[in-house]
């Protein structure tokens, strides 16, 4: 390392979309644009690594005023509903059982009780950074069951298909699966029929995307007119999607326009797609603060059902409970902010979370708490 | 305060501070220990003493660019240089594993040996316990320290004033990442090396010749974020960084991508922040950077004038976001 | 929902690969891409490569956003 260490160190595809001067002259454009249209916009941004990345770049302080950014249930950890949890800690209680998961799911507060909290009491539960570590763990635990929390939409649920596709062929028969996987367009379509929520464009999450391709959100611009752009996670991808979007609102088009063409294609990644349809079928499933969504979630195939923690452990889970002041269903929504809600910051803090918008580092709550001017203590 | 002690109480962040301060403040409560300070200063006869403690029960033993013992001299040196002290004696107190390898324990003591030698400090006292197979993750160290503290004040967050800047010897993060890719569980190759290193020499010189430091803590863990909001809080100022100055290596940027870490509030072993008067900072930074263990300072901030008691970062994309305390342990992220 | 991060290819073997991004190396499974050779830059998400990067495309945003700088400082 001989070069000054305040040097951006390029880091190929990242740092290029982080640079200030561009950030400023899309800016420049997205004022002079909201100008011209002269109404308030709000815009979705669905996905929950769109709010971290809006809130970590502070985005939004270069954004007019009438113009607002409401994040919206993609995040996996927030919309997951507290039986999920309850039912992974029931499991973790079993005798020669170790869970495997995500970070993301550790703090997340079930009904009384979270998987961090469990580990503390001495249950096993590992964080893995991917699926196939699980399975790794499985091999070399032949005595215990590994049970895998599947957590995540389409851009992580092929990786778990594929996951059990490979514990299928090399015989890892203690590797499980309790499949939390959800699908983003019939979220998306409950949200735009909920006539409560004003949604003028969407910021659509690029990497699903690159899985599903930006086919599946036609539909939201040809019979909902709501103006879609498939947005990148850099601070320049997602000023000009801002930027695009607001070209659709002020010509009043509403189309799918795809910023994020280095990663995202119109078909997608169709070998993905189909090791999902492989291993997962669609089933309803409850979203946290929405409600029962059909076809929204994907459950294991009975062809499967040997990798499928349910159909193999049965387990005993006590009625959940969702806490009756947190108000996470309404902020997923868009329709409340944190500022709303009268345990945000007084109750329910990132190391006292009540609800999972809270705990998710990507849960809007989390991110006002962390960043905004009007959160923290 | 919870009702079970949570890995997150020993992380640095929220929750130990919570512990801190409603258990054992509450209970040792002396002005000395209300400073929580990384030492304690007393007075007596005549000179003033710093006294600090830590534990070590690192995972693993051995780690790229060092091992536990290593870390328990370097460590608790550090704790007494940052108070303005000059480290003299150590203590070494062990708890073994039943079970562990001699050989293992010896490589630990002499690193130990080495480390305070080359730091001119001994060891002068400690104590030896056995513990049954299971109880102590192969092997716990705790050193206690002492030295005198040399500069004419005590460094404190109560001397900074608004306009002062916030120094970084080097690089952030390496520690923690260096740790965290030996660890079984991340299957992530790199060449990174921990900073462990004992800053008494490096230290010394900048107080000799330089003047004008407030106060210089260390950044272990919890990070630079803890130690900042630490020092803001219910003071009369704020902090204010610079993204594109704070010293990060490829590898450690790289990983806190790939994982969802934010390297602000990663664990350093051989990094001092230092407050020092604007008229100052430059002068200090050439002094730091002619120092081995200073090669790659930065002045990374500023102290401003609001918002008062807060830490915020002044983005790449030059917006502002807020820098809060840490929250129990940061865990990788699919999300 | 999705760290995901471009890594480059650094060598292949059957179904798993080998990345790298800035000194740090990972092994990569290539279960859900196909025709993926050493040097290209593929997304990591959870383990796996989930698409590859389009480097043209990324040098045309690229450039579309310096251009508006550029104007922007006329």
């Amino acid at each position: 390392m001989n070069e000054l260490p305040s040097e951006v160190k390029k880091m190929k595809y990242l740092t290029e979309f982080r640079q200030k001067e561009p950030a400023r002259g899309v800016a420049r454009k997205i004022h002079q644009l909201m100008e011209d249209i002269d109404r308030e916009i709000s815009l979705m941004e669905v996905c929950g690594t769109h709010t971290t990345a809006v809130f970590r770049y502070g985005i939004t302080e270069l954004l007019p005023e009438k113009l607002h950014l409401i994040s919206g249930p993609g995040c996996p950890v927030c919309v997951t509903a507290n039986d999920y949890i309850d039912k992974a800690i029931a499991y973790c209680h079993q005798d020669k059982v170790i869970i495997a998961t995500f970070g993301d799911m550790m703090k997340v507060p079930g009904s009384r009780s979270s998987l961090a909290q469990e580990t503390s009491e001495g249950y096993q539960v590992k964080v893995v950074y991917s699926s196939l570590e699980a399975i790794k763990i499985a091999q070399k635990n032949h005595e215990n069951k590994i049970i895998f929390l599947g957590i995540g939409f389409e851009t992580t649920a092929p990786t778990v298909a594929a996951s059990i596709l490979m514990a299928s062929d090399e015989g890892v028969s203690n590797y499980l699966v309790l499949s939390g996987h959800k699908i983003m367009p019939p979220a998306m379509q409950a949200l735009v029929k909920d006539h409560q929520i004003g949604i003028d464009g969407f910021l659509c999450p690029g990497h699903v995307s690159t899985i599903t391709g930006s086919k599946i959100y036609e539909f939201l611009a040809q019979e909902y007119h709501v103006p879609c752009v498939v947005a990148g996670f850099e601070p320049l991808d997602i000023l000009e999607s801002i930027h695009r979007l607001l070209d659709q609102i002020k010509s009043g088009q509403a189309k799918v326009e795809n910023e994020y063409r280095r990663a995202v294609t119109y078909q997608g990644n169709v070998k993905a797609q189909k090791l999902m349809e492989k291993v997962f079928e669609k089933e309803s499933t409850s979203w946290r603060g929405i409600g029962e969504i059909p076809g929204s979630g994907l459950r294991i195939r009975k062809e499967y059902s040997s990798f499928d923690a349910e159909m193999q452990l049965p387990v005993k889970v006590a009625k959940s409970r969702e806490h009756p002041e947190c108000i996470c269903g309404d902020i997923l929504r868009g329709l409340k902010s944190p500022l709303d809600c009268a345990l945000f910051r007084r109750v329910c803090t990132p190391s006292h979370p009540v609800g999972a918008c809270m705990v998710s580092s990507e849960g809007t709550c989390a991110a006002y708490y962390k960043y905004a001017e009007g959160g923290g203590e | 305060m919870k009702k079970k002690i949570l890995l997150a109480h020993g992380s640095g962040g929220r929750l130990s501070h919570e512990l801190i301060k409603d258990l054992f403040l509450r209970s040792f409560d002396n002005k000395f220990l209300r400073k929580l300070g990384d030492s304690a200063i007393f007075e007596k006869e005549k000179i003033r003493w710093a006294f600090t403690t830590d534990s070590y029960v690192i995972r693993p033993l051995f780690f790229p660019g060092g091992n536990i013992g290593k870390l328990a001299v370097c460590g608790t040196i550090n704790d007494l240089a940052v108070a303005g002290a000059t480290p003299l004696f150590l203590s070494c107190a062990l708890i073994i594993e039943e079970g562990l390898e001699v050989s293992t324990l010896e490589k630990v003591v002499y690193s130990i040996k080495e480390t305070a030698e080359g730091a001119g400090v001994q060891i002068i006292t400690g104590d030896t316990k056995v513990v049954e197979h299971g109880g102590a993750d192969g092997l716990f160290i705790n050193t206690s320290g002492v030295g005198i503290v040399r500069t004419q004040e005590n460094l404190s967050p109560a001397r900074i004033e608004v306009g002062d800047r916030i120094l970084i010897n080097g690089t952030l993060g390496d520690h923690s990442i260096a740790t965290l890719s030996r660890r079984e569980e991340f299957d992530f190759q790199t060449k990174l090396k921990s900073d462990c290193a004992p800053l008494n020499d490096l230290i010394g010189t900048v107080l000799s010749d330089s003047q004008g430091i407030r106060m210089m803590r260390d950044p272990t863990r919890g990070g630079i974020a803890s130690i900042l909001n630490e020092t803001t809080s219910g003071q009369a100022f704020g902090i204010e960084l610079w993204e594109e100055k704070i010293p990060i290596k490829e590898e450690v940027a790289s990983i806190c991508e790939m994982l969802g870490f934010d390297p602000l509030y990663l664990a350093n072993e051989g990094k001092v922040v230092l407050v020092a008067k604007q008229e100052e900072a430059e002068k200090l930074l050439s002094i730091l950077r002619s120092h081995p263990l200073g090669k790659e300072s930065q002045i990374v901030g500023k102290v401003v004038p609001e918002p008062k008691g807060k830490v915020y970062l002044r983005t790449r994309i030059g917006t502002r976001r807020v820098v809060d305390m840490l929250t129990g342990e940061q865990l990788p992220r699919i999300c | 929902m999705c760290l995901a991060i471009p890594v480059r290819i650094t060598s292949i073997k059957g179904r798993m690969a080998r990345a790298e991004l800035g000194g740090v190396e990972r092994k990569v499974s290539l279960m859900l891409l196909d025709e993926v050779k050493v040097g290209d830059y593929v997304l990591l998400h959870a383990g796996f490569a989930i698409t590859k990067i389009n480097e043209e495309e990324a040098q045309e945003l690229f450039e579309l956003l310096g251009s508006l700088e550029e104007k922007a400082s006329e």
